[in-house]
């Protein structure tokens, strides 16, 4: 074989790997704009959701810490005074006037003060909030038990989700309130509580003030704040941006469980 | 070396990789770099690295990627770790977008997938391949431990062990085995490769699936093995590193033993070996 041949013939080749690689570096970036890829991809975090399901007992707790392991601060995240005239209303006086509503696919669709709330069975967990860009803190949660207030108002039996509304707009104009939604296995968890306390005081403005759900097993961005209204739904599809939340419809995963 | 790389044409190839094994390296391949830079890009949202239960666990992040503005106004990239600080302007903490502007982000946009500060799709890149490697890893041990691939090529024996002394020494001086030595791996070789798959690659899984607060759950607590969940997320971090060394120091290793040969015994299985080394 003649040397200099093989050597234009591999400089060639070593050309066409290099912009092989470049190419596909270039391509991954434009395919990422494209629905249908990130549908595909999306396939990865659904697989994860069913194993997740599947592994996990239906009761499976997540870890709970001791006073000392808790954040000093606990960090406020996203909205942290909602810009909303009727809930600064509310706020200002206290919540005293504050209804939580809870409707849609209920036998006895009712409204709770916050003292109705306190009255019902309620938890205290000292657990970590994990962020989906990769930060954590660990801070301590009583609440009312989402369980136990749901048993109240009798949910249909082709119930699948619990949506939660929220009072903060997320845009400047005071429009797109933020809003999520849960299945309802993990809704009856014993962890999954509507807290209204943190750190053994009053649930502040700044971390979602008088209610935020906290749900133990999945990421931050799923633990609505200013929660104001539960609706029952079979199919979230025609709420929001119909990915089931706000972050959701922001091209985030419905389960934030990892 | 070229002499005696070159003299051997007389097309004695030797099979070297088994079909199973060449598909499963290739999957392998593809998928480190995606995990790598959806990785990096997942860091960018918060750049910052902790040991402990959580971020607020007492001590400062003992490595952060940081900006802040100069004081000429310009944005300055700044690197933190133990304590020192650098200015790591233009690569790390602050580096040029695609308008070719300064703007503060932990890695820079060349390394990152998607180039562009977009977490949502970062995420969905990084845990479909991660599945990927997941599945393809777990393949790769089943096979080399039922099969004889484990016993057979990576586990060394004692001869592998006495030669460990010499092994190292022939690879400083980028001297490679030939003739019957050369259709086995030598020490170092079997260690590291023994190493990505047994110990690196379940490692960084397992870290990486730490930071899952749904996978916390299936066994309370399991993550203070690690020192907690913000110290699987910088395991993990470390971890994708020494990936990255190893890779290196493989690919430097497959171009100084004979790129084509390797790349050729990668892709068809036929290895062609190298003729006994004459003293030169």
């Amino acid at each position: 074989m003649n040397k200099h041949n093989e050597l234009t013939r591999r400089s060639l080749l070593v050309r066409a790997v290099a912009g092989l690689g470049a190419l596909t570096l270039a391509g991954c970036q434009k395919v990422s704009e494209s629905t249908w890829f990130s549908k595909v991809l999306g396939a990865g975090e659904k697989a994860t959701y069913k194993v997740q399901r599947l592994l996990l007992p239906r009761k499976a707790m997540a870890q709970e810490f001791t006073d000392a392991d808790r954040s000093p601060q606990f960090r406020s995240n996203g909205t942290s005074t909602p810009n909303n005239p009727q809930y600064q209303a509310l706020a200002a006086n206290g919540f005293a006037d504050f209804r939580l509503e809870v409707g849609g696919l209920v036998d006895r669709p009712m409204s709770f003060s916050l003292a109705d709330l306190r009255a019902l069975p309620s938890r205290t967990q000292t657990t970590r909030h994990d962020c989906v860009e990769g930060w954590s803190a660990i801070g301590k949660w009583t609440g009312v038990r989402l369980g136990a207030l749901l048993e109240t108002v009798r949910p249909k039996p082709n119930v699948r989700y619990v949506v939660f509304h929220c009072a903060d707009p997320m845009e400047e104009d005071g429009s797109s309130p933020y809003y999520e939604s849960i299945d309802m296995e993990d809704a009856f968890h014993p962890q999954t509580i509507l807290a209204y306390e943190m750190n053994d005081q009053t649930l502040p403005v700044a971390n979602g003030a008088p209610l935020r759900l906290r749900l133990e097993r999945q990421l931050g961005y799923k633990m609505a704040k200013y929660v104001t209204r539960l609706e029952l739904v079979e199919d979230y599809s025609k709420i929001g941006g119909g990915k089931g939340g706000y972050w959701e419809d922001q091209g985030y995963e419905w389960y934030a469980g990892i | 070396m070229t002499k005696s790389k070159r003299a051997v044409n007389d097309g004695s190839l030797y099979y070297r990789h088994s079909l199973p094994v060449r598909i499963m390296h290739w999957l392998i391949v593809l998928s480190l770099p995606i995990l790598l830079m959806s990785g990096l890009n997942i860091f960018n949202a918060n750049s910052e690295l902790y040991w402990g239960k959580s971020s607020y666990a007492g001590s400062p992040p003992f490595l952060a990627l940081q900006s802040r503005e100069g004081d000429d106004g310009e944005i300055v990239g700044m690197t933190r770790i133990f304590g020192h600080k650098f200015d790591t302007t233009g690569i790390l903490g602050a580096s040029k977008n695609q308008e070719g502007e300064l703007e503060g982000r932990g890695f820079p946009s060349w390394t990152t997938l998607p180039d562009v500060q977009w977490l949502a799709m970062a995420r969905r890149w990084h845990l479909f391949f991660a599945w990927a490697l997941a599945i393809t890893s777990t393949c790769y041990v089943s096979y080399s431990v039922i099969g004889r691939h484990l016993r057979r090529d990576l586990l060394p024996n004692k001869m592998d062990w006495r030669s460990i002394g010499q092994t190292v020494k022939d690879h400083l001086h980028l001297r490679h085995p030939t003739g019957e030595a050369a259709k086995e791996y030598n020490v170092l070789q079997k260690l590291a490769y023994l190493s990505v798959v047994f110990v690196l690659i379940p490692l960084i899984i397992l870290n990486g699936l730490g930071m899952s607060p749904g996978m916390d759950a299936l066994l309370p607590g399991w993550v203070d093995i690690f020192g907690g969940r913000q110290s699987m997320r910088t395991i993990h971090f470390i971890v994708s590193w020494a990936l990255v060394a190893f890779t290196a120091v493989h690919l430097f290793q497959v171009i100084v033993t004979g790129f084509w040969n390797n790349l050729r015994s990668m892709i068809t299985g036929k290895y062609r070996i190298p003729e006994e080394a004459k003293h030169e």
